[in-house]
């Protein structure tokens, strides 16, 4: 390679990582327009979480088939990102293969598992793809996927497929190149090709120079495909290949059935309680408080974990299709829930960009214009969802924010919901019975 | 009933000067509802065959708040838990047991950071612990040799991952125990979490209730266990709606270790 060959590669990387940096930078910033919650405790329980559920894959073989194939296509994607630094390190310096001198025989079984993973790769996207466009799995075909997001998932299986081949023949023609009877250019023996050598046949008979120049397409195309997919993260469900990692390490660690006490209605709460406050006094007057809001309306509301969770769902379907509410036709998709929220967290960031840092109210809000009172209501806080998650996302943990914000600043539940809560108010129990009524039960018969 | 009940509240024992040895808390459904009235008898009974001291709250108790929260009433949950945690605490509970999932979850988990401290535990797993300690003895009497699904209550299962207590217990009973596709951790929701018993389900093509009923026929049960009163609710319903409550029975876990025992 010549050295315009170098500097083009360096401006390429220079680019590719620059816009990256970029993307990733706004959504850290949007994940922070959430609220804060601490999720910084007990950090050998998150490590934990994070090394079996992300690292791990523990929760995606609940689902054996999908799960297995998934690890093939994970694995794939971490190991063979190894050899990528090679792969960079030649391109920068015009070296061939500049790792093998120092590994010796540990080199070849490298570069043949690398092989055989691709190979792996390569089947396990060809049956997701047969799953979800042909098998037509109920999840993949749902409602929520109209449009991009059913492109997206494509999308991305054509990537990894083509990035995968292009990786096979550049190996192919290098193999081919590495047998060239008395030797060819630099490409002098290293590695061991179990797949590529029963491709390399097809560069019989084309001339040296040709290969060379077929290797260094397959090179370009390769990098230059790793750097685009790269950035093509943002824009796509794919960028839980990142995510999953801090998202499963700040996931909720109590009970699932534990939901947390809002400490601004605990205060009052306690005030109410209190004989010796002073019904008559004035709030004390700061200038700075914000008017608190009880619950969720918009994506402002949530916290950063939940916002978090939104950018980190990959649209799997998995809650849905164990949710009881979806599988029982009502309109509740918890993974639309997530999906709405991304949408209307990116388009609230698309609003700060677009107004010089400041979001400048577009009389929208998640509720209503993304997430209907109707979905919200048919939850039965069961927890499927989050028990399905394989990167422990809660689309629960949303839902009841935004019930709260309902009830709580709308008077909005639904009129049963307000009958049975006069009645606990009233009479302790959500039904009208009276409190002095509830030991009759030991004398009946 | 052979024997009538000894249900003393916790008023009485500090009348005497005795702290029980555990607080049952009946909840709302355990105290009106009359399906679950039965429960909270059989379990009563058991802890007079087994001389547990025990005492209930009686007029002092008060709903624990569950269904307000889920509902999304931050406020009147944190008005009730705050009276029943001054009321618990004024007689020094130390150890709570309940036949329902939902005051078990709230009681547990939501109540302490309130200020309310206690060791909750469902009434399955404190009949295991009777057993356990050889307090309890249970054999399987008129179950015996009969056909007995599970249905994991959500917010005892997934919510506290309590799975084995309630099978431990069906499994002394010399019976079959089968369980449905989806159970444990799986397990589907019979319809009413999250203060759907109190509303209307939203427009669909099934009520859950319905589904989680077809889950359990499907095996083809004698009985559908249950241990959560509004599981039992739905369930019950869904039998009807099959038109197999001549064939299927829904029960509490408590109520075939009672009636096992002929209490």
């Amino acid at each position: 390679m010549s050295y315009l060959d170098n500097i083009l590669f360096a401006i390429l990387l220079i680019v590719g990582f620059g816009f990256f940096a970029a993307s990733v930078k706004k959504i850290y910033r949007n994940i922070n327009l959430g609220v804060d919650v601490d999720r910084k405790d007990n950090p050998k329980a998150r490590w934990t979480n994070m090394a079996l559920i992300a690292l791990g894959q523990s929760k995606m073989v609940r689902r054996p088939v999908a799960g297995i194939l998934h690890i093939f296509v994970y694995v794939g994607f971490i190991i063979i990102n190894i050899e990528l630094l090679e792969i960079i390190i030649d391109g920068l310096f015009g070296t061939h293969r500049i790792f093998a001198p120092y590994l010796g025989v540990v080199y070849n079984v490298l570069i043949a598992s690398f092989e055989i993973l691709a190979i792996l790769v390569i089947f396990a996207v060809t049956v997701f793809w047969i799953r979800r466009n042909f098998i037509r799995l109920k999840r993949f075909i749902h409602s929520d996927l109209k449009g991009f997001p059913k492109s997206d998932a494509n999308y991305i299986l054509y990537f990894e497929t083509v990035l995968m081949i292009l990786f096979l023949l550049m190996n192919a023609a290098d193999f081919h190149l590495q047998n060239v009877p008395g030797g060819y250019s630099h490409f002098h023996k290293a590695g061991s090709f179990p797949i590529s050598q029963w491709i390399a046949p097809i560069f019989n008979g084309t001339s040296n120079e040709l290969v060379g120049l077929l290797y260094e397409l397959f090179w370009w195309l390769h990098i230059a495909g790793i750097l685009v997919f790269m950035n093509y993260l943002y824009f796509s469900k794919h960028l839980h290949i990142l995510l999953a990692f801090p998202n499963t390490y700040f996931a909720n660690l109590k009970p699932e059935g534990q939901f947390d006490n809002l400490a601004s209605v605990t205060k009052e709460v306690k005030l109410m309680m209190d004989p010796n406050a002073d019904p008559f006094a004035a709030a004390p007057v700061d200038e700075n408080a914000v008017p608190s809001k009880f619950g969720a309306s918009d994506v402002q509301d949530l916290n950063w974990v939940q916002l978090l969770n939104a950018y980190t769902c990959t649209e799997c379907g998995r809650c849905t299709s164990a949710c009881p509410a979806n599988q029982t036709g009502k309109k509740l998709s918890p993974r639309k829930i997530m999906m709405d929220t991304r949408d209307r967290l990116t388009e609230v960031g698309k609003n700060i960009d677009a107004n010089k840092g400041v979001f400048v109210p577009d009389n929208k809000t998640l509720l209503n214009d993304y997430i209907t009172p109707e979905e919200l209501w048919a939850c039965t806080s069961c927890n499927a969802c989050v028990e399905e998650c394989p990167v422990n996302i809660s689309p629960l943990s949303i839902i009841m924010d935004m019930r709260r914000f309902l009830v709580m600043e709308q008077s909005a539940a639904p009129m049963s919901l307000n009958a049975m809560m006069t009645n606990i108010e009233n009479n302790g129990a959500p039904w009208q019975y009276s409190q002095q009524d509830r030991l009759n039960w030991k004398n009946e018969n | 009933m052979s024997e009538s009940l000894v249900v003393p509240t916790m008023a009485e024992m500090l009348a005497e000067g005795k702290q029980p040895e555990v607080l049952f808390w009946v909840g709302c459904a355990g105290s009106f509802d009359d399906r679950a009235k039965k429960i909270t008898k059989a379990f009563v009974r058991i802890l007079n065959r087994t001389n547990v001291s025990f005492a209930v709250l009686g007029t002092e108790e008060s709903c624990t708040g569950d269904p307000a929260k889920r509902a999304g009433n931050e406020f009147l949950f944190q008005m009730q838990a705050m009276m029943n945690i001054e009321v618990l605490n004024a007689y020094e509970a130390k150890k709570i047991v309940t036949a329902c999932p939902h005051c078990f979850n709230t009681l547990k988990n939501e109540y302490p950071e309130l200020g309310g401290n206690y060791e909750v535990i469902h009434h399955t797993e404190f009949l295991k612990s009777l057993i356990d300690d050889g307090r309890l003895t249970v054999e399987g009497g008129q179950f015996k040799g009969k056909k007995i699904t599970f249905h994991d209550p959500c917010y005892l299962g997934r919510a506290n991952k309590v799975y084995e207590a309630p099978r431990d217990l069906i499994q002394k009973l010399d019976v079959e125990l089968v369980e449905m596709k989806r159970s444990k951790s799986n397990g589907l929701c019979c319809g009413a979490g999250g203060a759907q018993m109190f509303k209307d389900a939203e427009p669909g093509n099934k009520e859950v209730n319905v589904l989680r009923t077809e889950d359990a026929l499907e095996v083809q049960p004698d009985i559908i266990a249950a241990g959560c009163p509004f599981c039992n609710t739905m369930l019950t319903d869904g039998i009807k709606h099959a038109h197999k409550e001549g064939e299927v029975k829904v029960m509490d876990v408590a109520e075939l270790i009672a009636n096992a025992q002929d209490l």
